[in-house]
């Protein structure tokens, strides 16, 4: 092996390890008992309670009013997830569309405009935007955990990038065949951004599980929390002379990393695809 | 199936620039039209304006009985085939054929046939089931033509369809396109910037230089009888030789002082001669006459091509570049003098302001 060589191994495993650790720890003290992670910290060796703790975190009703189960907490961030994704798509698909292939006034401008709005993410906006889901009366539910989120700037810009390198001829062809604005859309722009649209839903689907900010303003229903969310509620059961069940916190936490791993690695060839490459 | 006709159609772009310039052409049933010029003559507009791609600025256009200014592309009744062949990638060879019947609500068993026949025609049955990118350029460009045929339209329309094909296949193509478009006796409008394709082709020529029609007419006619210097020397390769001459005397000379032994019987003091490569006989090489041209040039570059030898010579001192076509076995050394002649049905002559063709009825002297 040679020495530069050596020392790129080095560096990879250094940084593997790095994120890998934490992981571990994670897991590993998720299979010990609350107990004996209070009197001897965090573990990094299996212990036995592995299926009692998952057990427990996904069915038993947890939470100050005891009406959610980690069960459902996967539920509503999946719910969230996917609801984010999909509508970040849909909303981006359609902007970039009318911008790309219609001339109306000042369609460059909107584009600007909606470009610009990369600028001012949800922290910035949170309160207006939470006054006015207040107002609408879409607190505490699904559509109103998951609309105010799906406008995207960053979706808009890769289709919009995406559909400009379309060649006009397929356009030209299409109305030639018969094909209006809409039959296009569905019959020819769609599928061809079908690895686009893989590699974003990744992105989206990870980046809205995750959300955190705006789950916590706008649920205060425990029986809408999402596992990012309701997994600090257990850590602050700190009432009285009560033990943090830190085992079950670890479960949450490994519980809410493992979807995105898995729609990662699943779709990870396609993911690849979209960025760097496309049908045409 | 019908005849197209176009009435001083104008294209003005955005910004005041006019690319077609009020241009008419009366196309035939059945007919194959060839627009050739250089890029930016407003060929590509001119046939996208047919295809209603492009709005017309001014004129009428009539596709059979029919004036289709205003009407919607895909209810013109036209299939056009591209450049680079705009196949539905994600869509497999069958789905790329079927695509324009289906959104007209053909039903599946006539749209069935109407593929199957068009790939048989083609020979693209064996692909049927691929995509556009497992299948080559030839066989792509098979595709394009099949998903124009199957639409069994009034009028083809091309758009340099062979333009990104190699050499040998776009020969191929080439025979291929001509013995299908006679076969289905579909009216046609092909454009294209390379004027053997345009000469192998077309019934008829449209010659357009900057948005204007230079001239129509069948190949040999546009060939033989150029109406200008820029059809001259657009068709045919190498292009024609044009000599600007001034009478001097009962001389012509060109404007470096060289002497062009050439008789003409004309009242002009100025005039363009032109004679094809071809038409230049290397005078040892050549019958004897006295009428025509007869000149002397001093070689510059000799470019073998096998069969002949393309001789590139200057006449006196200076930049007028005349080349010879001269058969592949003969050796030419660079400043070696040619004598050259032409006989005087040879001859072309064009007015030096307009660069129009003048006919000097009877005045080229023929012996």
């Amino acid at each position: 092996m040679k020495r530069s060589q050596f020392w790129d191994h080095v560096i990879l495993v250094l940084g593997a390890l790095f994120m890998l650790v934490p992981v571990v720890y994670a897991l590993m003290t998720s299979s010990h008992d609350a107990v004996s992670i209070y009197k001897e910290g965090l573990q990094l060796s299996p212990g036995g309670h592995f299926v009692d703790t998952y057990k427990q975190v996904l069915t038993e009703a947890g939470g100050f009013t005891k009406s959610v189960t980690g069960l459902t907490m996967l539920w509503n961030s999946l719910v969230l997830g996917l609801g984010f994704a999909f509508g970040k798509i849909i909303i981006s698909m359609l902007a970039a569309y009318a911008i790309v292939y219609f001339r109306f006034p000042l369609g460059t401008f909107f584009f600007w405009i909606i470009f610009s709005t990369l600028l001012l993410p949800l922290e910035v906006r949170i309160l207006p935007s939470y006054e006015i889901v207040q107002g609408l009366g879409m607190a505490n539910t699904y559509s109103g955990l998951i609309i105010p989120l799906i406008a995207s700037a960053t979706g808009t810009f890769y289709f919009r990038q995406f559909f400009k390198s379309v060649p006009d001829e397929l356009v030209e062809a299409a109305r030639i065949d018969g094909a209006g604005p809409l039959k296009f859309f569905i019959d020819i722009l769609v599928p061809l951004s079908k690895t686009m649209i893989a590699a974003i839903f990744i992105i989206m689907f990870v980046f809205g599980w995750n959300q955190y900010l705006w789950p916590t303003l706008i649920t205060t229903d425990e029986s809408l929390f999402t596992l990012v969310r309701g997994m600090k509620q257990i850590l602050q059961v700190w009432i009285g002379a009560q033990i943090p069940d830190t085992n079950q916190a670890m479960a949450l936490a490994v519980l809410a990393m493992l979807p995105p791993v898995l729609i990662v690695v699943i779709f990870q060839s396609w993911f690849v695809k979209g960025l760097v490459e496309s049908e045409k | 199936m019908a005849g197209i006709q176009l009435n001083t159609l104008r294209k003005i772009y955005a910004g005041n620039v006019e690319a077609v310039k009020g241009i008419s052409i009366d196309i035939k049933d059945g007919e194959f039209i060839v627009l050739v010029g250089p890029s930016g003559c407003g060929k590509s507009t001119l046939l996208r304006m047919v295809a209603g791609l492009e709005t017309i600025t001014d004129g009428e256009l009539f596709i059979g009985d029919r004036l289709v200014n205003n009407v919607e592309p895909a209810d013109r009744d036209i299939a056009m085939v591209f450049q680079n062949y705009a196949l539905y990638p994600h869509m497999t060879v069958y789905g790329n054929l079927a695509y324009g019947l289906k959104n007209r609500s053909i039903p599946k068993d006539e749209i069935e046939k109407r593929v199957r026949k068009a790939a048989e025609i083609l020979e693209i049955g064996d692909f049927l089931d691929r995509r556009p990118r497992q299948l080559s350029g030839g066989q792509r460009q098979r595709v394009a033509m099949g998903r124009a045929i199957v639409r069994e339209p009034a009028a083809f329309l091309f758009d340099e369809p062979l333009s990104n094909l190699d050499a040998k296949l776009r020969v191929q193509m080439r025979m291929e396109i001509k013995k299908l478009q006679k076969e289905l006796g579909t009216t046609s409008l092909y454009v294209t910037h390379d004027q053997l394709e345009a000469m192998t082709l077309a019934d008829r020529l449209v010659v357009l230089s900057g948005g204007v029609v230079e001239q129509i007419g069948s190949p040999i006619d546009v060939y033989e009888k150029p109406a200008s210097t820029f059809v001259a020397t657009f068709i045919g390769s190498p292009a024609m030789n044009l000599l600007p001459l001034a009478k001097s005397g009962n001389e012509w000379k060109l404007d470096n002082g060289a002497n062009v032994d050439v008789k003409l019987n004309t009242d002009l003091s100025d005039l363009i001669l032109g004679v094809r490569p071809e038409d230049l006989v290397i005078e040892e090489l050549s019958e004897k006459f006295d009428t025509g041209l007869h000149t002397a040039l001093t070689v510059h570059v000799v470019e073998p091509v096998g069969a002949e030898s393309y001789v590139h010579g200057t006449i006196g001192e200076g930049s007028v570049d005349v080349v010879v076509r001269a058969p592949g076995k003969l050796h030419f050394e660079p400043g070696q003098i040619l004598k050259v002649t032409a006989k005087p049905e040879k001859l072309h002559t064009f007015d030096t302001k307009s660069g129009k063709r003048i006919e000097l009825e009877g005045a080229l002297e023929t012996a």
